[in-house]
């Protein structure tokens, strides 16, 4: 296995640089190194000595990909792309284009990050199976109807709908907990609570619906009726046996999102005021700092690839068949 | 599953709902939905938020109006403006007094205070500051017992393992210094700095650009002979020509020429004092990159320092220990002592003990919290403003009924501000200065209804523009004297907009007859470069494209970011804009400025974004610059601004109005357009704002019982099919 793990490690080399390279070029397409320095000096009295000495000063008056004024190797390490993006490699986020350190922001922002999308992730998936179970059990029956009609209007309303309403009735009308805002150690519980309720809620329709499809098709494979035959209860043959067999598709949806975790949220982050990553890419975009966008995309890329591996990883360990070579 | 734990599982269900209910009593003074600690209640904290973090808390740099909502109460510039006096007055603030300027031609001879504008070759401030003015407690300032800095030289070890200002246990502090305010100017000059305002100084104190010159080879060299690495340079070591420290309490500016704005620089952050000792501090190598600096801890000899810097969640302002003291203005408008706004004088400043800033990025969760009494003052948007405000049968702001109810306060302000849109004068087609380009320009600005746009657009919130210059600021002409007769016609002494069919027979006149071009028989087509985009943004182009359908002219929209319309300004492609100025200081002349020749975006890289250029106004804003507010300086005003009317190098816009609303609880509020530093005059009164809270947020339990309820009803059916099931042969 730690053949394949390093095999994978080295393929995802030219997938990371793909992306490093690709988000440079949009960005730079859309934004100049004048742009951001105007962005960062601020609207009122910008001097283009000012302009030229920000950029100096961040090593943005550098040739954006090729620096035909050096000479030998000069000529590529001499330009933007070189100088910043590809220490990225080395985990090196460097400084944003506003002088603050990424890599320290990312690691205090990631934990309000990961204190919603975490409960939301196993609560959701406990729910959503819970739920997938007792419409499966409860198969071509009212209750599979209804629930599947449920799903559905639970799937066609929009995240932001559950966000606001959420708002609007348990803390603007029923005063329950606070409508927005964080706090650090258990005083961020208060706060979580809401957001959390919506992230699962928001989730249940669609989570519901996929795990049902899974359970369904298990359900009529050969061995359930073998299960039948031997005389067991509907129960123990949907808990031990149709939810074993349907992990590994259950495990590919849930493995690859843990690493993602980390990046947050964007609109649950801004809207209940949790100072996590999600918001942290947003308002890096608003405000176009490069450095925390490549940041971001890039740390996005290694957790999706690492998310990848995790969940061929994980085949092995729900599916003796399945081996990694 | 073993009875054991079968019943395990069964207690702590049960114990869950009562956790829960412990979690949510935990949240504060009985109200769950506080988003503030327990050990809040009743304190005399002022409750306020912040949509994006600053980028710059150093005076050097800072410029906006988010970054100085906390530098000003932190910083202590030279001068202020009076709280209540309107129109606004300059007061001491770290001076002694407000410093007049003494004039001396060019072999140094002093001349008397009238003398002509032209033969005042220098102007010298001699200016005293206030003895007895301490610091915060800062590290930067901690010395040991042989009067050594203790955290001058740190370790690379322990700047490894510090992340904010609270991982340095010691603090110190020390008188502030004439030597501060001039090491600060010196910082203003140092091009590393980038201060937004170099550019202006340089034009004014003498030897500045030569400064910004010695310094960077300064610092060059240092660089080199420390290997490159990051060094501190000592401003103190290089000379600044036109400044000079006279003593521990004294020094002097020298300015180029006549220069009578100067003053109002002074009341900003840019001239506040700097102690070395802050920069020799941060710019330890690796300080920086652990995010502690100058532009995240200020180190200042105001009212409040900043405790607590988390611009990702909260930040919040402390009553400085060492301030020295200023007490709660005596005088005041007339109307003042009705309003309550003199029931504190004399008083000691500041009255609250901290104030703390939330994060609060969208509109909705910041009104919300507001309603509930966790906001003590709030801005109106245009999501709430319906349940805000409405209009009386005069036509004014007045509060809705539920606002009243709570017992919010309204306050209303004209802005020193403007919302215009241009002509780029460089254009053939819009530019140009003959009589055609005129009556084309004339014939817009009559069809750009302002007040429809006001009323559509900002809900009624601001007034129609007749002129550059906002009202409440010298040169403003009220009344009938004050209409744009190019654009408005006078009826019952009130201005009234020109019928449209004035506005096309202008356009006639201007040789296009209903918007065709006489001369080549084609339509005419004109090009409006904005940024607006969204549904609203969408609404207000299709808004504007219809002003200019009135007139039969096709408007073509050029929409782009903000970094191509800036380009598209600065490279004079733009045909049709709008823009907007916000006043640094009360005078004419930070608005005329944007219309002046040599400020043309184009050629000059200045303000002047409609490149206008017209000798004759050119040389009137130069004597106007120079002079003291006056019958005959009101006079060139008036002369300028009829130029300007004429020549419709702007269809001038509107001024926006500011709303705001606040509690019951929140007392000395008096918009003031000028200063930022008001934070010190706010009073609380937290009893009444826990009791209101209270009274306000009652926690509303029976729906989420009743729902419960439902639910568990709902399952007995599923239930009782599931042992159906579970009963019957396996299918």
């Amino acid at each position: 296995m730690t053949a394949y793990i390093l095999r994978r490690i080295i393929y995802a080399m030219p997938i990371l640089l793909g992306v490093n390279i690709l988000t440079f070029v949009l960005f730079f397409v859309v934004n100049s190194p004048d742009d951001m320095a105007r962005m960062n000096l601020g609207m009122k009295r910008v001097t283009p000595a000012a302009v030229e000495n920000w950029k100096h000063e961040r090593g943005y008056d550098l040739p954006l990909l090729f620096n035909e004024s050096a000479t030998g190797t000069g000529r590529i390490t001499e330009t933007i792309f070189f100088q910043k993006s590809l220490k990225l490699f080395r985990f090196d986020f460097g400084s944003s284009d506003s002088g603050r350190d990424i890599g320290y922001d990312i690691s205090q922002r990631m934990w309000p990050s990961l204190a919603i999308a975490v409960p939301v992730l196993l609560v959701g998936l406990l729910l959503n199976i819970t739920f997938a179970l007792l419409i499966a059990f409860f198969r071509a029956t009212y209750i599979d109807f209804w629930g599947v009609v449920l799903c559905v209007i639970l799937m066609s309303i929009s995240g932001l709908f559950y966000i606001i309403g959420g708002q609007y009735l348990v803390s603007k009308l029923l005063h329950l907990v606070p409508i927005s805002g964080y706090d650090t150690g258990l005083g961020s519980v208060k706060f979580l609570i809401l957001p959390v309720i919506i992230g699962v809620i928001g989730g249940i329709g669609a989570g519901t619906r996929w795990y049902r499809t899974l359970f369904l098709e298990e359900i009529n494979k050969d061995y359930v009726r073998t299960a039948r035959a031997k005389g067991l209860s509907e129960t123990v043959v949907l808990f031990r046996h149709v939810l074993k067999n349907a992990m590994i598709p259950i495990l590919t949806g849930v493995v690859v999102v843990l690493p993602l975790l980390f990046m947050g949220s964007l609109i649950t982050e801004s809207f209940f005021g949790i100072p996590g990553l999600g918001s942290y890419t947003i308002d890096a975009i608003n405000s176009q700092d490069f450095a925390i966008v490549r940041s971001m995309v890039f740390l996005g890329s290694v957790l999706y690839i690492l998310g990848l591996l995790l969940t061929d990883i994980s085949y092995t360990l729900v599916d003796p068949r399945v081996r990694l070579s | 599953m073993d009875p054991n734990s079968k019943q395990k599982l069964s207690e702590i269900a049960r114990l869950l709902p009562l956790l829960a209910i412990w979690l949510l009593s935990a949240c504060g003074d009985g109200a769950w939905n506080n988003p503030y600690p327990k050990a809040d209640k009743g304190r005399n904290i002022l409750y306020s938020s912040f949509t994006e973090r600053p980028k710059h808390l150093d005076p050097v740099r800072a410029y906006s109006a988010n970054e100085y909502a906390f530098i000003a109460q932190i910083y202590e510039p030279l001068l202020q403006y009076h709280f209540l006096k309107r129109p606004y007055e300059l007061i001491p603030l770290g001076a002694e007094q407000v410093p007049s300027p003494v004039f001396l031609d060019v072999n140094g001879n002093r001349l008397p205070d009238d003398a002509d504008p032209g033969l005042i070759a220098f102007s010298e401030y001699k200016i005293s500051i206030k003895p007895g003015m301490r610091y915060q407690p800062h590290p930067a300032l901690a010395q040991n017992e042989q009067g050594s800095y203790i955290y001058h030289q740190l370790d690379p070890g322990f700047i490894e393992s510090a992340n904010t200002l609270s991982n340095f246990p010691r603090t110190g502090t020390r008188e502030v210094t004439a030597a501060d305010y001039v090491y600060q100017i010196k910082r203003l000059a140092y091009p590393r700095l980038n201060s937004p305002i170099a550019g202006v100084m340089g034009e004014y104190i003498l030897g500045f650009p030569e400064f910004g010159a010695a310094s960077t080879a300064a610092f060059k060299q240092l660089q080199a002979s420390e290997d490159g690495g990051e060094s501190w340079l000592d401003l103190r070591s290089i000379d600044l020509e036109g400044v000079e420290v006279l003593d521990a309490h004294r020094f002097r500016v020298r300015l180029r020429g006549k220069y009578p704005q100067f003053i109002y620089w002074l009341a900003m952050p840019f001239f506040s004092p700097m102690p070395w000792e802050a920069e020799a501090f941060y710019s330890q190598p690796g300080l920086e990159k652990r995010n502690i600096s100058l532009h995240w801890y200020p180190l200042g000899s105001g009212p409040f320092m900043l405790e607590e810097n988390n611009p990702n969640l909260r930040m919040v302002l402390a009553v400085n220990p060492n301030f020295h003291g200023e007490t709660y203005p005596d005088t005041g408008e007339p109307g003042d002592r009705q309003a309550g706004l003199l029931d504190d004088v004399g008083k000691p400043l500041p009255f609250i003990d901290k104030a703390s800033y939330s994060l609060e990025k969208e509109s909705i969760p910041y009104w919300s919290k507001f309603l509930q009494g966790y906001y003590d003052t709030s801005s109106i948007s245009s999501d709430s403003f319906d349940q805000a405000v409405q209009f009386s049968t005069q036509g004014d702001l007045e509060l809705t009924e539920v606002m009243e109810e709570k017992g919010i306060k309204l306050q209303t302000a004209v802005t020193t501000s403007i919302f215009y849109m241009g002509f780029n004068m460089s254009d053939p087609v819009v530019g140009g200065d003959l009589e055609r380009n005129h009556l084309l320009r004339q014939a817009i600005s009559i069809a750009m209804d302002y007040e429809e746009y006001i009323s559509i657009f900002n809900n009624g919130r601001g007034v129609a523009a007749q002129g550059p210059i906002p009202p409440g600021i010298f040169g403003n002409r009220t009344g009938v004297e004050g209409i744009n007769h190019q654009v408005y016609e006078v009826r019952n002494g009130k201005p009234r907009r020109k019928t449209i069919e004035f506005a096309r027979r202008v356009l006639a006149e201007a040789g296009y007859p209903n918007g065709v071009d006489r001369e080549t028989g084609k339509p005419l087509i004109l090009y409006y470069d904005t940024t607006s985009s969204g549904p609203d943004g969408k609404a207000r182009l299709n808004w504007i494209r219809k002003q200019f359908d009135k007139l039969g002219i096709q408007l073509v929209i050029r929409s782009s970011d903000y970094n191509r319309f800036q380009e598209k300004m600065r490279k004079g492609t733009g045909q049709i804009f709008m823009w907007g100025w916000n006043a640094d200081y009360p005078d004419p002349e930070n608005f005329l400025f944007m219309l002046y020749g040599p400020n043309g975006k184009v050629k000059h890289g200045g303000e002047n974004a409609a490149n206008y250029n017209n000798p004759e106004f050119d040389a009137l804003f130069v004597r106007m610059k120079n002079m003291e507010n006056s019958p005959e300086r009101q006079e060139i005003i008036d002369r300028m601004v009829e130029i300007l009317r004429r020549d419709a190098p702007w269809a001038w816009g509107f001024f926006p109005k500011a709303v705001s609303l606040h509690h019951d609880w929140y007392k000395n509020v008096k918009p003031n357009l000028m200063a930022n530093n008001t934070l010190k005059y706010k009073r609380l009164e937290p009893n009444l704002r826990d009791r209101q809270r209270r009274q306000w947020n009652p926690p509303v339990i029976w729906p989420i019982v009743i729902v419960t309820v439902i639910l568990v009803v709902s399952t007995i059916p599923a239930v009782r099919l599931f042992r159906k099931r579970e009963r019957s042969a396996a299918r």
